[in-house]
């Protein structure tokens, strides 16, 4: 099968690189400053997209970002680009009978995934609804809600985050194709091919995607140094960001961090087309819904009551 | 002659359905103790009163029921407090099911999935507690007492981790 992944309506079979090569000398040099265009900033420029390069392209390119990297970051980073296991879609299972919305798995999503301190980004957004109340209508959610204890009596909480739709809209919004569906069911996002225009978080009918409004700020000692490209390396001002069931983990076989974190064992992860897997066991036994069902996002993220009530 | 064999087929078919139904609910108390998971986070087993010999050797059980002040007096019972007595539960450095039954102490799920079955039925598929390790290889289980307390198995609250900040109050550094 073609990695290509545009239609040339022409038909003209001209190498992308080739046509780059030849004609960005001319518009690419008025892009790029003269006096600062070496060798690195073209090599950014002239970027093939993630999903047609060759493994040697992409160790290339990695070289190249963790060098940066280490040096914006003054830390020595490094980034995989571990691909998608075959036979494996993911799914993730939250309890909403369990969650007492302590948002311990906002906490380690930020850390894990280096997302910014200042301005702040979090990736899970926890919904606080009154219980017997009209609770699908998220817009009249509490998500700033500030107790001293959870749960508290009358409430119940509900997590957001990336729900890793089968039929992305954001996929379908994003006009430079920096944002696709992997072979695993994960929705990643290639910061360096992403321009920051936002469609993709308009299209996004669950608000799951984040925007660098700044340079994300990090302090070096919670700087993640385990990344993938596709993943928690540490992003640019101006690219959008999401929850990636932590790419970096899961495709080594380890939970997600926000698994991993939370306290009461509501969240539960794990291989969609494996029969005996937990995510298999409790879609087939126990209530479970998605949100939004009825907008044909096909959602990998299932919400369930382990519990009767 | 046909509709008699179809008459004998269908006797046997419910001779056979009767057996097996038979035999299935005859082995619930042994099913128990099969397919459990088998490796568990380390543990977090009580130490200072177990085993519970170090001091009964020497001091006989009072087993009349009572409120409890000269030992154990720190242990407050929030679980069906009004039906239960220690010895419900506790028998010498075993844990006791309701037939009697003595099982050890690193088995407690044996004991709570007699009351809690679907709760037990959930955990070993994975679906009740939590589980870490590797969601394609080795899976770390908790057994029940790492996560609740026995004798107050209701989880207290917590202090929340802070909430996120309003849009009006997220510092902007443009640079």
């Amino acid at each position: 099968m073609s990695k290509k992944i545009r239609n040339n309506p022409l038909g003209i079979n001209l190498n992308r690189r080739t046509l780059l090569k030849g004609a960005a000398a001319g518009i690419a040099a008025s892009a790029l400053p003269f006096d600062k265009a070496d060798a690195v900033d073209w090599d950014a420029f002239l970027q093939k997209h993630f999903t047609e390069l060759t493994d040697e392209e992409i160790r290339n390119v990695i070289e190249r970002l963790e060098k940066e990297a280490s040096v914006e970051w003054k830390k020595e980073i490094h980034i995989g680009a571990t691909k998608a296991l075959p036979g494996v879609k993911f799914g993730y299972g939250l309890d909403l009978s369990r969650c007492i919305g302590c948002r311990k798995c906002v906490a380690a999503c930020v850390k894990e995934n280096n997302q910014s301190r200042t301005p702040q980004v979090q990736w899970i957004t926890v919904l606080r609804f009154k219980k017997g109340e009209k609770w699908i209508d998220l817009e009249n959610s509490e998500k700033y809600y500030n107790p001293e204890l959870v749960p508290e009596p009358d409430y119940f909480y509900l997590p957001v985050q990336c729900q890793q739709c089968e039929n992305p809209p954001c996929v379908k919004a994003c006009p430079t194709q920096a944002t696709w569906k992997e072979p695993d069911g994960i929705v990643v996002i290639d910061y360096n091919w992403c321009i920051g225009c936002r469609y993709c978080m308009t299209a996004c009918p669950y608000g799951a995607r984040r925007f660098n409004w700044a340079r994300p700020e990090i302090p070096v000692n919670e700087l993640n140094p385990e990344t993938h490209y596709l993943g928690n390396r540490p992003r640019y001002k101006g690219v959008v960001e999401k929850c990636t069931f932590c790419v970096q983990r899961t495709r080594s076989g380890r939970f997600p961090a926000c698994v991993e974190a939370c306290p009461v064992g509501a969240r539960k992860f794990g291989n969609l087309l494996d029969p005996k897997s937990e995510i298999r066991y409790l879609i087939g036994n126990k209530r479970v819904f998605r949100l939004r069902e009825d907008i044909n996002t096909e959602p990998k993220f299932y919400y369930f009551f382990a519990y009767g009530r | 002659m046909k509709g008699k064999f179809i008459s004998v087929a269908i006797a046997g078919l419910f001779i056979l359905s009767v057996s097996f139904t038979a035999g299935s609910a005859e082995h619930t108390q042994n099913d128990e103790k099969k397919d459990v998971p088998e490796i568990f986070f380390p543990g977090t087993l009580s130490s200072e009163n177990f085993p519970c010999s170090k001091c009964h050797r020497f001091r006989p059980t009072d087993r009349k029921q009572r409120d409890l002040k000269l030992a154990h007096a720190d242990i407050v019972l929030k679980h069906a407090e009004k039906q239960r007595w220690c010895l419900d539960c506790h028998d010498g450095d075993k844990l006791r099911l309701p037939n009697g039954e003595l099982i050890d102490y690193d088995k407690p799920y044996i004991l709570c999935g007699q009351c809690h079955g679907t709760v037990f039925r959930d955990w070993k598929a994975g679906i009740h507690g939590k589980t870490t390790g590797m969601w394609n290889g080795v899976k770390v289980y908790r057994i029940c007492v790492n996560c609740h307390d026995p004798h107050q198995p209701k989880f207290k609250q917590i202090a929340p981790e802070k909430q996120p900040l309003r849009p009006t109050e997220i510092k902007l550094n443009l640079r």
